[in-house]
């Protein structure tokens, strides 16, 4: 298991828009580079990206809430 | 009737100087802030504070019902808007004006006349200042476009006259082009708004962005002469001076009495700019629009005036007339602005929120640095990236930037990155020494690779 940090601190979100269906959902495979999330940090939305591959967990963070830098965000079985 | 208890409905660095103003003119502040600012500056600067709501800034800093009822709670006589959030709205100013409270801002009519772009651009012709030419209204025939183009005169932009977004637009150079490309924007038009109608106006070239500062009583206005901000980046402005050196006397004397008469016709209260595009090669200028607060880089004019605008906004806006005449408004030498913001401008200005764990402060005749930080702060997310501003008053431009250079030298603020290897930079670059830019210059600039950590 490991575990996607947020690299800033911000608001973290799991869907690139209100409307839109979430990043990732429980079983989806995840390669190197996929977004995971969004953290808005001073205006700015900064996609998360994973460094590794594997299977997506779960989210560890609350959509649309505030994060500090190196919280998990999310799980992903590698 | 003078202000004694003053709101501010605004955080960060700006916050802290309308602090400063106020306590200066014997008036109590009280400071609103967000559940993610309770250890600001100004917090701990103000006489009073009150918490509006979360760090969400549309749940406390745009709130306007929660912003009003704590001015109410707190017994104010005056808000202060400062710049952003909500100082343009002209709904919170309607709001604060019928609770009974001054609002430190123009009448809540003139702030939305101006932030109308039609009204605004009617208003300014009707004062005598120059728009960009173009076409009274639509336009249907390639014909049209060509009589038009030959009354504005060339390089025109045609675009659709329906929607924005900048879908239809064209630049021609001379009737040949304006002939090949209507009919495509035309098309473009058509297929993207179901309306083929055009909008002919002259295209202004590598436009400087000139800007006038105006403070009016709500009966007279004075001017304090121009700002020059064409160092922009995703349309912020980054590095501001005061003045204009690329402007001869004449017409810094016609843009400066042009702002004068727009404010008067419209009776204006307070702090405000006029906002010009410049056109060096024909020596033109064009009204754009009217910023009705005061701005981020309002300290350049301050620093070429000996005149303490905030002090001086508060003041009129509390009923007193201006304090000076225009013959008394004097200017000497040259001041510059940089905005620093918590950005690695080596990183695509990637934002970097960090904690303050060390701060110097440049000191020195004609340095002055705006800011919100103290060691140990915590520079919160939930905002934008501004978290100072460092201005330098210099005898000639030459002698501000390089006073700027030095100053920058002086600076340490530890824990965070910054934009300041950005001004370094700026400040040693011979494009910069010699004025010759536009507001289209800066970004090119750093594609091509002139930002190098060892050039800062």
């Amino acid at each position: 298991m490991a575990q996607v940090l947020s690299p800033l601190p911000g608001t973290f979100y799991m869907k690139p828009s209100p409307e839109a269906a979430l990043y990732k959902n429980p079983g989806d495979p995840v390669a190197i580079g996929d977004t995971i999330g969004l953290i808005e940090v001073m205006k700015t939305f900064i996609e998360v990206k994973a460094e590794f591959a594997g299977t997506f967990s779960a989210y560890r963070a609350e959509d649309g809430l505030p994060v500090t830098a190196g919280q998990a965000l999310a799980e992903v079985v590698v | 009737m003078s202000i004694e208890r003053l709101f501010i409905a605004n955080r960060g660095e700006i916050a802290v100087r309308i602090i400063r103003a106020a306590k200066e003119l014997g008036i109590t502040t009280i400071q609103a802030y967000s559940e993610g600012d309770a250890d600001m500056l100004a917090v701990k600067l103000a006489d009073e504070s009150v918490c509006i709501g979360p760090a969400k800034a549309t749940e406390s800093y745009l709130n306007i019902t929660g912003v009003v009822a704590a001015a109410i709670e707190k017994s104010v006589d005056a808000v202060h808007p400062g710049y952003g959030f909500l100082s343009e709205s002209p709904e919170f100013a309607r709001a604060i004006e019928k609770a009974g409270i001054k609002f430190v801002g123009p009448s809540a009519d003139t702030i939305e006349r101006m932030g109308d772009k039609v009204a605004a651009r009617q208003a300014a012709e009707a004062a005598g200042v120059p728009v960009v030419p173009g076409s009274k209204g639509r336009i249907d025939s390639v014909d049209e476009a060509v009589e038009v183009a030959a009354k504005v005169g060339y390089p025109v932009m045609v675009k659709a006259a329906a929607g924005g977004g900048g879908k239809g637009i064209r630049i021609a150079d001379t009737e040949d082009e304006l002939r090949t490309l209507a009919p495509q924007a035309q098309q473009e038009a058509a297929a993207a708004f179901g309306d083929g109608g055009l909008y002919v106006e002259r295209s202004v070239k590598s436009p400087r962005h000139i800007e006038v500062q105006i403070v009016g009583d709500g009966r007279k206005a004075v001017h304090f002469y121009e700002r020059e901000c064409s160092l922009q980046r995703r349309r912020q402005k980054v590095w501001e001076e005061a003045g204009a050196d690329c402007l001869d006397d004449e017409t810094r004397e016609n843009l400066c009495m042009a702002a004068v008469a727009l404010a008067e016709s419209v009776n204006y209260r307070g702090a405000g700019t006029l906002e010009y595009l410049y056109e060096e090669n024909t020596n033109e200028f064009f009204f754009i629009e009217m910023n009705t607060r005061i701005q981020v880089e309002h300290p350049v004019t301050e620093m070429i005036t000996g005149i303490d605008l905030v002090q001086e906004m508060i003041r009129v806006c509390g009923g007193e007339p201006l304090s000076v005449s225009q013959d008394q408004v004097k200017k000497s030498g040259h001041a510059i602005e940089v905005r620093l913001n918590a950005e690695d401008p080596f990183m695509q200005f990637l934002p970097w929120p960090g904690k303050v764990e060390s701060l110097k402060i440049p000191e020195g005749e004609g340095i002055r640095f705006d800011h919100f930080m103290y060691e140990g702060y915590q520079i919160p997310p939930f905002y934008d990236s501004l978290i100072g501003k460092l201005i330098v008053h210099g005898k000639d431009r030459a002698d501000a930037i390089s006073k700027v250079a030095t100053a920058l030298e002086g600076l340490e603020i530890n824990g965070l990155k910054t934009t300041v290897p950005l001004h370094k930079a700026l400040a040693n670059d011979a494009g910069v020494a010699s004025g010759d830019f536009h507001t289209q210059w800066l970004e090119p600039w750093l594609e091509a690779g002139n930002l190098k950590p060892e050039n800062t």
